[in-house]
């Protein structure tokens, strides 16, 4: 057995190579994006598996369908808001016999340390009526990869590997075991139960659900599940699911008594080993991270006999991350103490764009074009750009999903707020803005749509935009924008007053304009820079 | 033995390497490690923390609990004041008084520096001059891993092993320039009243 120190992310990524996949997708979002990387990294020292960026979680997902129609073994990661852009393939892919192990990692972000919101991907596995698995720590991201792909093969469905920014940005040692080989190719042996006319899906939707006991009987004897029920304390029991297991082992041992305790790997939930622990105990206190989900289902709508303690019940924090600490007044501990500033105010240090990105260059050639007393409507997206919210720029008033700048722009517009400008990233576009812009240029509405080309996904650390920059302009024109209302600039300190000028005239335009903006990133170019220095030797000192 | 730390910094000063080139030793010397980290959006030259643990017995959470740790290192001091609460009341706060001020209302140098005295067990040293003074400007934070050394649960030795391993890919002339700012940090912590 061999040791790797792994990131939680890089666990999972180790855990699909180990299970024979041949093929991985993913577009880049916190906290999931190293999943790929580890990937993409393996692929250029070994060759396999195949694994690549996608234009969106939506491709992403339907081309590893693809690749398990084939009987091959795919992955598909995204973060959790990513989820809902591959919703429709997701939740429609539960009802086809699934052929070659299909696994879908979502990676939470509760405490939304880089995200929009805080959802739980437990209720897509559950509203998909599939298996989810929540690892507690990186060695059980490694097994539960593996196990994930045999479950999938064995129940002929997609299964879910739910993990959050906690588990996928902490490094720890896991135990690797012996890789197993690729599947070979062999299609569908049913095409109809991929074709998912009326007809085909009613019996698919009928097969899913009478699957479900299997998936139940699998879950109430997953070892990944496990009760213990304590001889000398009927008071209390605590329920934890996923990494809140730490959370609580963390302040075990200050506990005068050792309470009754399930743990929860597996879902569909195992309904007796709740029943179980419920009847041996007075009380029963749930520590999951995300939402309430298994509160709910316990909790129904009925008072219970047994009292219930959680995220609803108001003893579990219900915003953010669980913590060590967070959950001490649940359990009856006293909150821990530490050294206390007196009398200093601590400034923020909120996150900036970088000194001198092309970002910023735009923003300040937007800001002149707009006459001061004039009422802009300045739509934006997801991307380093947002930072635009935060002073000294101050340019933009949204920030909803990605891709939404345009549309909600055009729907500004539509409305009468005008003049109406959309500013979104070159990456964003093409993953979801690309749809919205047809509706405008079918309706030539009275607006501007700026793209920020940095010729990078910058945010998430510099992966290549999925189509190279220089056929944005190409793109656009080809959609049927007005060649005379398409402008490609140069976001440079320099060009500020003359980019402007033109965004000025645009403005003014009633129709549809769309501009692009472009510099690289200085991050990647800095990055270009420095691989290049670092081969053969290095001859500056560079920290990392 | 528990030995947990709070790594601090601004998103580009490398306190995640600092964190790897500690985890890594301990992690050769026999310990159990986990380190977690911040991604993404914070990595924009806003505050970042990694939280670091190393035990001799399995460790559950990869989170510190407020007044465990043993150590916060800072590459800057106005955040080595940031998370003061994770901090035990013996704990031992190692920082760089070398500020970064890409705030507008950055407090006065002078305060912050008092705040940091004000605590029980402190280390404080200018990070830049130090390295500056070796030589190689950039390596900062090496020379703060040089400092924390004399605290920390692992040898020297080990330490200076991670920091070669790290720098190879760069070649012999930054793993050298490396080595002396960890041991210009090393010499510079020995003279301070915290030790």
């Amino acid at each position: 057995m061999t040791q790797k120190v792994l990131l939680g992310d890089e666990a999972v990524a180790l855990g699909a190579i180990d299970a024979g996949i041949h093929a991985a997708y993913a577009y880049p979002g916190t906290p999931s994006t190293e999943i790929l990387e580890y990937l993409l990294a393996h692929k250029q020292k070994h060759n396999k598996p195949f694994a690549a960026w996608c234009a969106n979680e939506k491709t992403s997902y339907e081309e590893a369908l693809g690749v398990s129609f084939a009987g091959r073994r795919a992955m598909v990661s995204m973060k959790h808001v990513g989820l809902n852009v591959a919703a429709d393939p997701f939740i429609n892919s539960a009802l086809v016999t699934i052929n070659g192990g299909l696994v879908v990692v979502s990676a939470d972000d509760p405490g939304m340390h880089s995200s929009q919101n805080e959802q739980d991907s437990r209720y897509y596995a559950d509203f998909a009526h599939i298996v989810c698995l929540e690892p507690a720590n990186q060695q059980e991201a490694y097994e539960m990869t593996r196990e994930a792909f045999d479950v999938s093969e064995r129940f002929h469905i997609p299964v879910m590997v739910r993990i959050v920014t906690r588990l996928a940005h902490s490094r720890s040692v896991v135990n690797v075991s012996e890789p197993r080989a690729e599947s070979p190719l062999s299609r569908a042996d049913s095409p109809a139960s991929w074709i998912l006319l009326p007809v085909n899906a009613r019996r698919q939707w009928h097969k899913l659900l009478e699957t479900q006991k299997d998936l139940l009987d699998y879950s109430e004897r997953s070892a990944y599940n496990s009760l213990r029920l304590s001889k000398d304390n009927n008071e209390l029991g605590v329920i934890t699911t996923g990494i809140a297991k730490n959370y609580y082992l963390e302040n075990l041992s200050e506990l005068d008594s050792e309470p009754s305790h399930l743990h929860i790997g597996v879902y569909p939930l195992p309904v007796e080993k709740i029943r179980k622990l419920v009847s041996h105990v007075k009380r029963v206190l749930i520590l999951e991270e995300g939402y309430p989900y298994l509160e709910r289902y316990l909790r129904g709508i009925i008072e219970p006999a047994v009292r219930i303690q959680g995220k609803l019940s108001g003893e579990v924090p219900r915003e953010g991350e669980l913590t060590p600490d967070n959950i001490r007044n649940a359990l009856d501990l006293p909150p821990h103490r530490g050294l206390e500033l007196s009398g200093f105010a601590l400034p923020n240090r909120p996150p900036r764009l970088c000194t001198g990105c092309p970002h910023a260059d735009s923003f300040h050639a937007i800001k002149g074009a707009v006459d001061a007393n004039e009422s802009v409507f300045m739509a934006s997206d997801i991307g380093c750009y947002s930072l635009g919210a935060l002073p000294p720029y101050s340019a933009i008033e949204t920030c909803v999903c990605m891709g939404a700048s345009i549309g909600m722009a055009k729907g500004a517009s539509d409305a009468g707020l005008r003049p109406a400008i959309a500013t979104i990233g070159d990456s964003t576009f093409l993953h979801s803005g690309v749809t919205a812009l047809m509706d405008c240029i079918a309706a030539d509405t009275d607006m501007t749509v700026i793209i920020l080309d940095n010729e990078t996904v910058g945010m998430t650390g510099g992966q290549p935009t999925i189509l190279p920059d220089s056929r944005l302009e190409s793109v656009v024109l080809g959609l049927g924008a007005k060649p005379e209302h398409v402008y490609v600039l140069s976001a440079h300190p320099k060009q500020n007053e003359r980019n402007a000028e033109i965004i000025h005239q645009e403005i003014n335009y009633n129709g549809l304009s769309v501009i692009i903006t472009v510099r690289e990133c200085l991050e990647t170019l800095r990055r270009k820079k420095r691989d290049k220095q670092a081969e053969p030797a290095g001859s500056e000192l560079v920290a990392v | 033995m528990k030995y947990d730390i709070i790594m601090a910094g601004v998103g580009g000063q490398g306190a995640l390497s600092v964190s790897s080139i500690i985890a890594s030793s301990a992690m050769s010397e026999g310990f159990y490690v986990k380190q977690s980290e911040l991604h993404g959006m914070s990595q924009r030259g806003g505050a970042v923390v990694a939280h670091l643990r190393i035990s001799d017995k399995p460790i559950s959470s990869d989170m510190i609990p407020v007044g465990a740790a043993s150590m916060i290192l800072s590459m800057e001091p106005l955040e080595s004041l940031r998370y003061l609460a994770y901090l035990s009341a013996d704990g031992m706060l190692v920082t760089s008084t070398d500020p970064m001020k890409n705030i507008a209302n950055y407090p006065d140098l002078g305060e912050v520096l008092r705040q940091i005295e004000l605590t029980p067990h402190h280390v404080m040293l200018d990070s830049d001059q130090v390295a500056k003074k070796t030589g190689s400007a950039h390596s900062g934070n090496m020379v703060m891993v040089g400092a924390a050394s004399h605290f920390l649960p692992v040898r020297a030795e080990t330490i200076e092993k991670f920091i070669s391993q790290m720098f190879a890919r760069k070649g012999e002339k930054v793993v050298t320039a490396n080595l002396k700012a960890y041991h210009a940090g090393r010499l510079a912590a020995e003279g301070s009243p915290g030790l």
